[in-house]
Formats: C-alpha cells, sequence, structure tokens
C-alpha cells in the first residue's frame, strides 16, 4: 500500500478513535470543572450502556427502543450514583472522592457479572450485530470500516450540540460559572446541585454512545470493558487541560492521533516501499522503532501523561492556575 | 429587616465568629469595620449561606435563614458581592452579567437592568463582549458590583468593594455606594476603609477577633476616640 | 504514644506471646486451610501498614505500590528460580541473570531466599527513590493518578520484557520458600520499623505536613525528605511481599498486580485507618473474615462477584461516615491490656503535700 493512502486510512482511524475518547473526556472533563472529581466510574457508565443495549437486543428488543433504552438506564444509573456515592461526599478530601469512584466502578462491574449470570450468559458476550453499522465504506482507493465513520460523524455531532448548550443556554452558562467558581456560582443564585446533575447526565448520555460505538468495533463487551478507555479518556482530559471542555475534545483528538502514531511510526520500517524510499530510512525505521514496540505503545502514553502533570498540570489548552483552594 | 442573632461560626475547628448580633433595618446602610481576620467577611458568607452557624439565628423579614442553601437566599433579595470580586475571568462581561440574573425570570426586567448598569458603569457598556479576566481593578469592582445588582437586591451584602484600587477609583465606588442607597436599596457594608465607610453608613458596627464590640451611629462611631485610635489613623 | 513505657511494653509483650502461641498452634494443627489464611493475612497486614506509611502518614496517596510488589515478586524469583529451570523458563536471560544460583540452602535455611527477598527490596527502593523524586512535587490528587500511571507502566513493561519475565504467560516453578514463619518475622519487622517512624521527629513532621496541602508545597526541600523516606520504606515493605508472595504461590502472572488487589488493599488500610499502625492490622483482619464469609455465600449461591460488591460498599459507607476510619491515627493502647490484666497493681500517690 502507498505510504499517503496508509497515512490517510490512519488519519481516519486517530478520528474515529479521537471521537471516542473525546466523549468520555468530556463527560469526565465536566465532572471534575464543577467538582474537582476524577470519575473513575466514568467507564463503568460506557459498560452498563453496552450491556443494557445488549440485553435489550438479544432479547428481541427492536434498534430505536433498544437504544432508547440504553440511554434512559445509563442516566438512571449515573444519578443513582451521584445521589448515593457522591453528593454526601462532596466536603471530603479529593483523594477519597477518587477512591469511592473506584469502589464504586467495582459495585457496577460485578453487577454486570451478576447480571451475565442471571442471564446464563458468559461472562465475554458477543454484542449483537447492527446492521446499520456493518460493513465497510470505500472512497476512492480506501476502505474505511462504517463503524468508525459513524462514530467520528456522530461524535461530531454531539460535540457540537454539547458546544452549543454550552455557550448559549443559561443552564450551559451556569455550569461554565460553576466549572470556574463555584461558590460565587452559588452567590448568583444557580442551584449547585441542579448543575451538577445536569454535568453527570450529560457525561452518561455521552458516555453511553461512546459505549454502543466501542461494543460494536470490538464485537464482545464484558465487566471490565470500560477500564482502558476511562483511562485514556482521563488522559486526553489532561492533556486538554483538566476542567475544560473544549481542552477535553482536542485532548481525545490529539489522543487519537498520539495513538495510531505510536502504532503506525514502529511499523513503518515494514511498509515502506522499497523502492521510492531510501534503503538508510528504512534501516533506521528497522532498528531503531522496530513494530515491537507497538506493545509498549500504552506504557508511552503514561509516561507523556506523568510528563505533563509535572511541566504542565493546566494541560495544553487549559491555564496554569490550578487554585485548586475553594 | 434583617436580624443576626448570638451566631458562633467555625472553620473546622477553629472558632472564627462568638456570638455576633446585628440587626440592618430597611433603607440603612450599615457599616462593619474592623482590621484584617476580625471575621467580618465570615459575617456576610454566614448571612449569604456560605457557611452555617454553629449556634445562634439569621432572621430576614420574619424569615429563618440560617440554614437556607445560597441559591434560596439569593431569591430572597439577599445578595452578596463577594470579597475580591471572584468574577468568572473566562466569561465575557455580558455573560457575568447575564448570571447575575439567572435567579430573576423577568426577561424583560432583566434587560432593562442590564441597561441601568451600563449607564451606571459605561466603561462595562464598551467592554461588554470581553473577558473579565482583561478588565482593570476597577473595572472589575464594577462588574462585580453591577453583577450583583442584576439579582434585584433588597439588601446588598458588599463585602470590601475598595479592596486593591486607587484611591480615585476608591472614591467613585463609594460615590456609587451612595447612589444604590439612594434608590432604595439596604446595604451591609464591610470595609477596611473605615473612614469613607463611616462617612457614608448610617450606623456601624465594629469587629474584633470574630467578636462585636462597638456598636453605634456612624457619627458617633466617628468621634470616638477608641475607633479614631485603631481604624482611622489616629486625629482626624 | 499510647500508656506508659514500662505498662506499654509489658502489654506488648503479652501481646506477642499470645501471637507465637496462636502461630505454633496453627503450625501444629497442620490445616492448610487455616494456614493460607493467616499466611495471607500476614502479607495483606503487611501491604496494608506499608502503604498507610506512604499514604495514610503524609497524605501522599499513591496508587501505584502494587507496581513495587509486582517488581519485588519477580526480582527476587528470578534470582532464585534454580539454574535447571532457569535454562528451561527463561532461555533468553542476560548471561549475568542466568547463572545466579539463590536456591542456597545453609543447613535448612534458605539463606538464598533471604538474599534474593533483600536485593529486591534494595533494588524497588532505588527504584522508589527516582520515582518518588520526579512525583513529590506533584500535590493531591495529581500524585495519585502520577502513581496509577506508574502501575500501568510496570504491567505493561513486565508484560513485554519476555525475556525477563515470561510475558503475560505465568511465571511459574517458585521453590516455595514462604511459610508462616517467614511471614510473620517480616510481619513484624514491618511494624516495628513504621512504628519507629511514627513516633519519631521524622513521623511527627510527615503527621504535621498531612493537612497542609497548599503550604507544603512552598516550603520544598523540608516536606520532601520525610515524604520521600516514607515513601521508600514502604516500597521496600511492599517488595519484600512481593518476594513472599511469589514463593508461597510458586507461580504468577502480571495480571495479578494490578487494580484489583490495589484497591483491596486500600480499602484494608483505609478501614482500620489512615495514620495507624495497629488501624493497618485490623483492617485486613477485618476485611479478611468478611471476604472469606462472602465467598462461603458466593459459592454455596453461585452468585460471584458479591465479596467484591460487599466490599466496595463497606468501602464507600466507611468514607462517608467514618472517613478516618475504625481508629483514626489513633494506636491500640497497649498499656491498657497490661493495666486490665493486672487490676490488683495499684500506684502509690504521694500525700498531698499541705502548702501553707
Amino acid at each position: 500500500m502507498s505510504l499517503p493512502l496508509y497515512a490517510l486510512q490512519q488519519l481516519i482511524n486517530a478520528l474515529s478513535i479521537g471521537s471516542l475518547y473525546a466523549l468520555m473526556a468530556v463527560g469526565l472533563a465536566m465532572v471534575f470543572g464543577i467538582l474537582r472529581l476524577i470519575n473513575f466510574a466514568h467507564g463503568d457508565m460506557m459498560m452498563v450502556a453496552a450491556y443494557i443495549a445488549a440485553f435489550s437486543l438479544l432479547a428481541g428488543i427492536p434498534l430505536p427502543l433498544a437504544l432508547a433504552m440504553m440511554v434512559i438506564g445509563t442516566v438512571l444509573v449515573t444519578l443513582v450514583m451521584e445521589r448515593v456515592a457522591y453528593r454526601p461526599i462532596r466536603t471530603a478530601p479529593q483523594v477519597a472522592a477518587l477512591l469511592t469512584s473506584f469502589a464504586v466502578g467495582q459495585i457496577l462491574e460485578n453487577s454486570a457479572l451478576l447480571a451475565s449470570r442471571f442471564a446464563r450468559k458468559p461472562e465475554q458476550i458477543a454484542f449483537p450485530g447492527i446492521d446499520f453499522l456493518r460493513g465497510v465504506v470505500t472512497i476512492g482507493a480506501v476502505t474505511i470500516p462504517k463503524v468508525n465513520v459513524v462514530s467520528l460523524a456522530l461524535g461530531i455531532i454531539l460535540l457540537i450540540l454539547l458546544s452549543l448548550f454550552v455557550t448559549r443556554t443559561t443552564l450551559g452558562l451556569s455550569m461554565r460559572a460553576a466549572a470556574e467558581d463555584l461558590q460565587a456560582a452559588q452567590l448568583m443564585g444557580i442551584d449547585t446541585n441542579r448543575v451538577i446533575v445536569t454535568a453527570f447526565v450529560i457525561g452518561a448520555i455521552l458516555a453511553s454512545v461512546a459505549g454502543l460505538l466501542y461494543a460494536v468495533q470490538a464485537g464482545t463487551i464484558n465487566p471490565i470493558m470500560g477500564f482502558s478507555p476511562v483511562l485514556k479518556a482521563f488522559i486526553a482530559a489532561v492533556i486538554g487541560g483538566f476542567g475544560s471542555i473544549s481542552g477535553a475534545i482536542v485532548g481525545g483528538f490529539a489522543l487519537g492521533l498520539l495513538e495510531v502514531l505510536l502504532t503506525a511510526i514502529p511499523g513503518l520500517g515494514d511498509i515502506l516501499p522499497a523502492a521510492t524510499t531510501s534503503p538508510g530510512v528504512i534501516s533506521f525505521f528497522k532498528t531503531y522503532l522496530p513494530s515491537s514496540l507497538t506493545s509498549y505503545r500504552d506504557a508511552f502514553v503514561f509516561v507523556i501523561l506523568i510528563l505533563l502533570l509535572l511541566v504542565r498540570p493546566g494541560g495544553i489548552l487549559g491555564t496554569t492556575d490550578r487554585d485548586n483552594t475553594r | 429587616m434583617l436580624q443576626v442573632e448570638g451566631i458562633d461560626v467555625y472553620y473546622n475547628k477553629s472558632q472564627a465568629l462568638q456570638s455576633v448580633s446585628l440587626t440592618v433595618n430597611d433603607g440603612e446602610l450599615v457599616t462593619l469595620i474592623g482590621s484584617n481576620g476580625a471575621g467580618k467577611s465570615t459575617t456576610l458568607r454566614t448571612i449569604s449561606g456560605l457557611l452555617r452557624p454553629k449556634q445562634g439565628s439569621i432572621t430576614y423579614n420574619g424569615q429563618r435563614v440560617e440554614a437556607l442553601p445560597p441559591h434560596e437566599i439569593v431569591k430572597l433579595g439577599i445578595v452578596h458581592c463577594p470579597e475580591g470580586r471572584r468574577l468568572f475571568g473566562h466569561l465575557t462581561v455580558t455573560e457575568n452579567l447575564r448570571l447575575g440574573a439567572v435567579s430573576q425570570h423577568d426577561r424583560a426586567l432583566n434587560e432593562r437592568t442590564r441597561g441601568e448598569v451600563f449607564d451606571l458603569f459605561p466603561r462595562l457598556k464598551e467592554r461588554a463582549n470581553q473577558s473579565a479576566s482583561t478588565l482593570s481593578g476597577g473595572e472589575q469592582q464594577m462588574l462585580a458590583i453591577g453583577r450583583a445588582l442584576m439579582a434585584q437586591p433588597k439588601l446588598l451584602l458588599l463585602d470590601e468593594p475598595s479592596l486593591g484600587l486607587a484611591p480615585l477609583l476608591v472614591e467613585s465606588v463609594f460615590a456609587i455606594i451612595r447612589r444604590i442607597k439612594a434608590r432604595g436599596v439596604t446595604i451591609l457594608l464591610v470595609e477596611q476603609n473605615a473612614f469613607q465607610a463611616l462617612e457614608v453608613a448610617d450606623r456601624g458596627y465594629v469587629m474584633e477577633t470574630g467578636r462585636i464590640i462597638l456598636a453605634d451611629s456612624a457619627s458617633a462611631l466617628r468621634a470616638n476616640p477608641q475607633v479614631e485610635q485603631a481604624y482611622l489613623g489616629g486625629a482626624v | 504514644m499510647a500508656g506508659t513505657g514500662k505498662a506499654q511494653r509489658n502489654g506488648t509483650l503479652i501481646v506477642l506471646g499470645a501471637l507465637v502461641i496462636f502461630l505454633i498452634g496453627l503450625n501444629l494443627s497442620g490445616s492448610d486451610f487455616w494456614q493460607s489464611i493467616v499466611i495471607n493475612l500476614g502479607m495483606y497486614i503487611i501491604l496494608s501498614v506499608a502503604l498507610n506509611l506512604s499514604n495514610g502518614f503524609t497524605g501522599v496517596f499513591s496508587l501505584g505500590h502494587i507496581g513495587f510488589m509486582a517488581l519485588g515478586a519477580y526480582i527476587s524469583a528470578i534470582l532464585t528460580l534454580p539454574l535447571s529451570q532457569k535454562a528451561l523458563y527463561l532461555p533468553h536471560l542476560p548471561a549475568w541473570l542466568g547463572v545466579t544460583h539463590f536456591d542456597l540452602l545453609v543447613g535448612a535455611f534458605p539463606l538464598g531466599f533471604l538474599a534474593a527477598t533483600l536485593i529486591a527490596g534494595l533494588v524497588v527502593t532505588l527504584v522508589a527513590l527516582i520515582v518518588g523524586l520526579v512525583l513529590m512535587r506533584l500535590s493531591g490528587t495529581f500524585v495519585s493518578l502520577a502513581t496509577l500511571g506508574f502501575l500501568v507502566i510496570v504491567r505493561i513493561v513486565l508484560i513485554n520484557a519476555n525475556d525477563f519475565t515470561r510475558g503475560s504467560r505465568t511465571f511459574s516453578n517458585v521453590t516455595q520458600y514462604t511459610d508462616l514463619w517467614w511471614v510473620y518475622a517480616w510481619l513484624l519487622i514491618t511494624v516495628y520499623v513504621v512504628w519507629r517512624i511514627k513516633f519519631s521527629p521524622y513521623g511527627r513532621s510527615m503527621f504535621a505536613q498531612r493537612e497542609d496541602g497548599v503550604a507544603a508545597q512552598s516550603v520544598g526541600i523540608v516536606i520532601m525528605r520525610p515524604r520521600l523516606l516514607a515513601f521508600c520504606v514502604s516500597a521496600f515493605f511492599t517488595a519484600v511481599v512481593g518476594a513472599l508472595w511469589a514463593h508461597y504461590l510458586t507461580s504468577f502472572s502480571p495480571n495479578a498486580f494490578y487494580f484489583d488487589l490495589a484497591f483491596s488493599v486500600i480499602t484494608m488500610m483505609v478501614v482500620g485507618g489512615m495514620g495507624s499502625v495497629t488501624g493497618s492490622i485490623i483492617g485486613p483482619i477485618l476485611v479478611t473474615i468478611i471476604s472469606e464469609s462472602m465467598r462461603r455465600v458466593e459459592d454455596a449461591t453461585q452468585l460471584y462477584g458479591i465479596t467484591q460488591i460487599v466490599l466496595a460498599v463497606l468501602f464507600i459507607l466507611v468514607i462517608i461516615f467514618r472517613p478516618g476510619g475504625l481508629l483514626g491515627d489513633r494506636e491500640i493502647n497497649f498499656a491498657a491490656i497490661w493495666t486490665r490484666l493486672r487490676p490488683n497493681r495499684v500506684e502509690v500517690e504521694p500525700k498531698p503535700q499541705n502548702v501553707k
């Protein structure tokens, strides 16, 4: 395959993955912005959505209804989670909240496990195929899985809707205010509980869409499927400047690009066309960036995360004023 | 009318206010003066609901408010313009004003009030679409006050409006305070600048280490040698 | 300090004596089932106490300590693997490791095991020193997240360093050196060291800095040292547990050293009380009782997953209603144990002098 085509295909892959990361990262960023809470159970939100969708479809429920149930179910679980586990500890130190989110995640994961048991299904369930998302799209010489195209399109649409909501509506404005200064927002007459719940709900909706798309792409679902995405989403949010919605979006796409780069470049030595590239370049890639480095990709991503935390905690877009004292 | 009776307020384990009582009658401008750390801001924050007293009560127009959340208290007409302005720096001037009006649902009234705020502070009108963090200190204070006015305050809690401002600006801030008072808004003013505060107020309370140590009319306080010595820089 | 010197010493001796008698009895009973529970409990206690030193004492909440445990496990296991096994299972080990002979026995005492454990501990402490120097600058949640990153990185490295670790395949055929005595000897050492640190000037300054988020930042080096010390010492003992664990289970893979284990240890520590050494003994005992009981229920009802849910709910309840844990940062009063058992001892009060 020629280099430009390879690059194009990888770019679209990157954008498609990036939009999933962006959807997840935005949910995390919204909650963090207002509450300074890192909700590690967010990944389990996407898992819950995938499970609800899977069980509904397997039970024969028609697609539109199943999707509606998926979104509503995820939102309900989020509301309960916020009310029971997160609201009581709002004044607790940040680490306590972080750990609580882990605990909530454990409850959700094991509940999914139990649910599988009741439904007499194995731990890893094959996600029922959705006709609309099957197959590939061909543009010229490039073939892209349909689900990637839909992920990208859906992601962009939802993110645009979110931006409109946040900039044009009063509730959205209140959320931005609360994220900047919660106490000042209270003095404006903003009911912070309502704002916080809204942030969680929006996050849940976005996570459920991401969960569905992820499940379709992966083909199977399991109780810990949300684990890796939430770590990635978190990194994306940090890259963009934790707490900033636009930052989370940029971070999500940046992470998608970074990941694909880290996968594509090491393997470059193997696919560079020998005819048109100098042997020196090819051997450089093969020696120093062998494809076996790909497996270290996630480690690199985390090293970058740590470096970012050290050097620029405000992220790429965020400000450097990390005033956490409220 | 606001009645604060015997409130004790704690920050974690340390006591910030001890048995603080004060009254603010409708139409009055009452000032709370004292040195840094005396508890003046804490008092305002307790009235506006950001803090809850361990003991004591706060009554506004006959209703007990000390246990209400801040957004409910704003609905009753008590608006707190906090210390340090606490503007939303990433948002524009207009957005800050819109946020001030979040508790008010009469669209037409909000438009009118915004117009009045811009009349009062023409500089803000010029910078309507700039982000609040780009304003100068004086402009930020004007925005903070304007934002508070958008909430249609019946009782305005002003916390250190002259903080960090040059003398000329301080003058204009107090001129504005007079104008607001003239419109019938009741004001409880916390100030480090005791001189100006006592000039504009009807009555005053002096606080020290979490307690009220003096309460009198503003003119009497101005003449009080204790006050003169401690807060007015000796003989005026 | 809990209680007066002599009373405390006597009270402690009584508790130790009871422990020794209990262990001897357990050993004699020959019950593998109970022995394994007590051995696992012992290792969890060391992990909790060590973690408490870093997280509970200094308020720097590390989520990645299990990474140290993993490293300790692998390093010690690679060292003690008999030469024949090394050739078979780790054929690509670099030459100098391939000939190390840590299965030495001196009489019946596995000196090689002790040496391997210590070496693993020291190497990991060095790693912790580097990691600590880099990460201690961060504050609050950020340091927690960075240590989480460390945990993930360790796992990825272990999975990929095939020549050393057999990657994600099971690392097995480790000799089972660990028994009751090894575990509890190390337990006593760990508890002693951490106790001494807690009640030393270093310890006091650690506790003082716990609360001081922003203020601590500005003091720089002064707060780095106690934090770094705590971090490294706790890493050492955590690595030791890794070695003990590896030589008890005799086979393991990188997946064992991940979030589930990390969260279990954190739950035990939080339940017992952050900042309390004895709390980190009580916590694991309580959690072990609960999870063992729940495991019976799971087996009976086939509802696998309930144990984790119950523990997670317990954790949330503790965080909401008793965030300090059972003991907060207090310790069990050993002096009280002594005075309880000797009620006849009457302190003779000097007669009050009449002051004219």
